[in-house]
């Protein structure tokens, strides 16, 4: 009877999952036109570890906004999971981004005033889970990302890297296409960045699409793609070898 | 269970996200107490300051609009009033002022004015009653037997004035049931004598009190006769019309600063009462019109309770009104005080509200969460100010001895105000919060 989240549909590698045709992100300040991003031509098939780096003002941002559907191409097409996005209203949106994308940030953006379970829950409240199922799986993922022991603890009882293993087990809590990962380790110490680093790997051997925007050598390293954007054009695609 | 089917599933999703919005608002509001109670006391106190003032008023008017019924709404009453003192030639001892009400009015209200039911003349004296050894300063108040018909006095025990007490002009009286303690002790004045002056009255029968209306003794107490003036807060001894002619006369003596004074006063009232409601304000014109054509003096007053009551009513709208205005002014500044403070929560919680956009969060989410968080605020000030708008008027009627009602209405109106006052500002902030951009609400520190 409530409307559940639709499995991620099984795609066979090499399917796109993420189509981008000539995208354009134009900002404009006053009357001077900013062209942040140029004509992105991008596919990105289901199961890839794919890393963007970039100079900072080179758009990595902007298209991972983009990505994430929380912005709009100024041109250009985005297609994902087959559905085109660029022409979305903003309910639609936050739909797609509630179902099929998993955001990791930087600075781990949990909520202070909610548990940890609380926090994993969030995304599923908004697809409709019951408390009841949601709780479930919070905790499930809580442990599968080792904080099975600190399920009650609030975000500012936790040490950074332990917060953004909370992060990761939200992002996967509506088990979306892609998990967008934004700096995942940039604040956070060497060990606790390693230990990210391993979660992601993990993750994507477990058949996770990976998108990280980075400029951490080491998730470019573990990533099987590296993307390059220089003044909002990719200038050039890197393929790391498959471990 | 069958009902379910019912009951679609968009239903259920809508009760269980009220739910846990609702209970993500109470928490949040309870991570600042301080904050919230301060907000919420402006309702509080709006919303109670509602409750009792219409309590208040409500009550106050339901007192004046009583006490005038009691006056009679089928009656006009004309009284006795004193003319300006004219000023006759200096050194003059010894005066004869004569004015007032006379029998002769009577008689002319009896045949020229056709609605008429019955009148009752009423003569007024301040005296001595004298029980035994006891004295003490009485109203005598000669009337007639039908007195009952236009007035609340009823009898308690013995009889009222009869006709054949009238005709005969029987040294008999009917007392008030105050004067029983006062006068008589423990003895039980029925059948007892009563010195009054110099003549002895039997005790037939004990009346009710009459009513001492704040309303009525506000226009006796224009009344300039010192006799009346004094009389108002006396108990009254009912002696028939025709004896207290006879035995007391017209005259009255007042000696003031070395020069006497006599004045003639044969009514202090004479009480119309009209057979139908609405013929009431055209009696009143016909019995102007007669007064006017004898008497020349502006000596009489008419009163017409009907006419008190519809000005009362009147009053009572004025009052709501401004009441009203009130409390709904300090309503609106509670409104504010919360709305100021949803905006500063908003602003507060910009990364909140950009991580919980970024995570499938749409717009009407935002904005139900926030609209919720001030309802919460508004609805439980609503309810505390309902308890202490009970309460306020509860301590006034005891300690200000001052009558209260509050009617269920102003329940249902307060709290539909503390609703929609949430409503409304906290419609804005929400509005704001939700309208935020997610990636500046994410990069919001």
């Amino acid at each position: 009877m409530i409307q559940k989240v639709d499995k991620a549909v099984k795609f066979e590698t090499d399917t796109p999952i993420l189509v981008m045709e000539k995208l354009c992100k134009n900002y404009y300040l006053g009357s001077v036109e900013l062209r942040v991003l140029q004509e992105i031509d991008l596919t990105i098939t289901s199961g890839e570890y794919v890393a963007i780096m970039g100079p900072s003002g080179s758009g990595k941002s902007t298209l991972l906004n983009l990505i994430g559907c929380l912005d709009r191409p100024t041109g250009g097409d985005y297609i994902l999971g087959g559905q085109s996005v660029s022409m979305l209203d903003d309910d639609e949106l936050s739909m797609i981004r509630g179902r099929r994308i998993g955001f990791v940030f930087q600075s781990f953006n949990l909520i202070n005033q909610l548990n940890i379970v609380e926090n994993i829950q969030v995304p599923m409240y908004y697809q409709g889970f019951t408390e009841h199922e949601s709780a479930e799986r919070a905790r499930e993922l809580a442990t599968m990302v080792g904080l099975g022991d600190r399920m009650k603890h609030r975000p500012s009882e936790l040490s950074g890297g332990q917060q953004q293993r909370v992060a990761i087990a939200r992002a996967l809590a509506n088990d979306p296409l892609i998990i967008l990962a934004d700096e995942p380790t940039g604040n956070l110490d060497s060990a606790s960045g390693t230990e990210i680093l391993a979660i992601l790997n993990n993750l994507h051997e477990q058949g996770k699409t990976l998108i990280a925007v980075t400029h951490d050598e080491g998730i470019a390293e573990g990533a099987e793609r590296i993307i390059r954007l220089l003044d909002g054009r990719i200038k050039k695609q890197e393929y790391n070898k498959r471990k | 269970m069958n009902w379910g089917s019912k009951v679609s599933g968009k239903h259920i999703m809508f009760l269980f996200r009220f739910k846990r919005t609702l209970k993500l608002g109470v928490k949040s509001l309870w991570m600042h107490k301080l904050r919230s109670t301060l907000t919420a006391l402006g309702i509080i106190f709006g919303v109670s300051s509602v409750i009792a003032m219409l309590a208040i008023g409500e009550g106050a008017s339901r007192d004046a609009q009583e006490k005038i019924a009691q006056l009679g709404s089928h009656n006009i009453i004309i009284k006795t009033v004193k003319p300006p003192e004219e000023q006759t030639a200096g050194g003059q001892q010894q005066t004869l002022q004569e004015y007032g009400l006379t029998y002769a009015d009577a008689e002319r209200f009896r045949n020229a004015i056709p609605d008429v039911q019955i009148i009752v003349p009423n003569r007024r004296v301040s005296q001595q009653a004298q029980y035994r050894t006891h004295r003490i300063a009485v109203e005598v108040i000669g009337t007639v037997p039908w007195y009952t018909e236009i007035s609340q006095v009823r009898v308690k025990f013995g009889r009222f004035l009869s006709s054949t007490d009238m005709h005969y002009k029987q040294g008999v009286c009917v007392v008030e049931e105050r004067l029983v303690k006062e006068l008589f002790g423990f003895d039980n004045p029925l059948g007892q004598d009563v010195k009054i002056a110099s003549d002895y009255y039997r005790v037939v029968g004990i009346t009710t009190e009459q009513t001492r209306t704040k309303v009525a003794s506000s226009f006796e107490d224009k009344d300039a006769t010192g006799a009346k003036k004094s009389g108002a807060n006396l108990g009254g001894i009912y002696i028939p019309l025709t004896t207290v002619r006879d035995r007391f006369g017209e005259m009255s003596l007042q000696i003031s600063a070395g020069s006497r004074n006599i004045e003639k006063v044969e009514l202090q009232e004479i009480i119309v009462k009209v057979r139908n409601i609405d013929e009431v304000l055209g009696t009143r014109q016909s019995v102007q019109t007669l007064m006017n054509r004898f008497h020349k003096k502006n000596d009489y007053e008419i009163t017409v309770p009907l006419e008190l009551m519809r000005r009362a009513k009147e009053f009572q709208r004025i009052f709501t009104i401004v009441l009203g205005s009130i409390a709904a002014i300090s309503l609106l500044v509670g409104g504010i005080g919360i709305m100021n403070i949803m905006l500063a929560t908003v602003s507060e919680r910009t990364r909140e509200i950009g991580i919980r956009r970024a995570l499938g969060a749409k717009k009407r989410d935002i904005i139900f969460q926030f609209l919720s968080e001030t309802l919460i605020l508004t609805l439980s000030g609503g309810a505390l100010g309902i308890i202490l708008g009970i309460l306020i008027p509860f301590f006034v009627t005891h300690f200000g001895r001052t009558r209260t009602v509050i009617t269920p209405s102003s329940l249902f109106l307060a709290f539909g105000i503390s609703a929609a006052v949430g409503i409304t500002f906290g419609l804005y902030p929400a509005y704001r919060a939700a309208n935020m951009d997610p990636i500046e609400s994410l990069r919001h520190e």
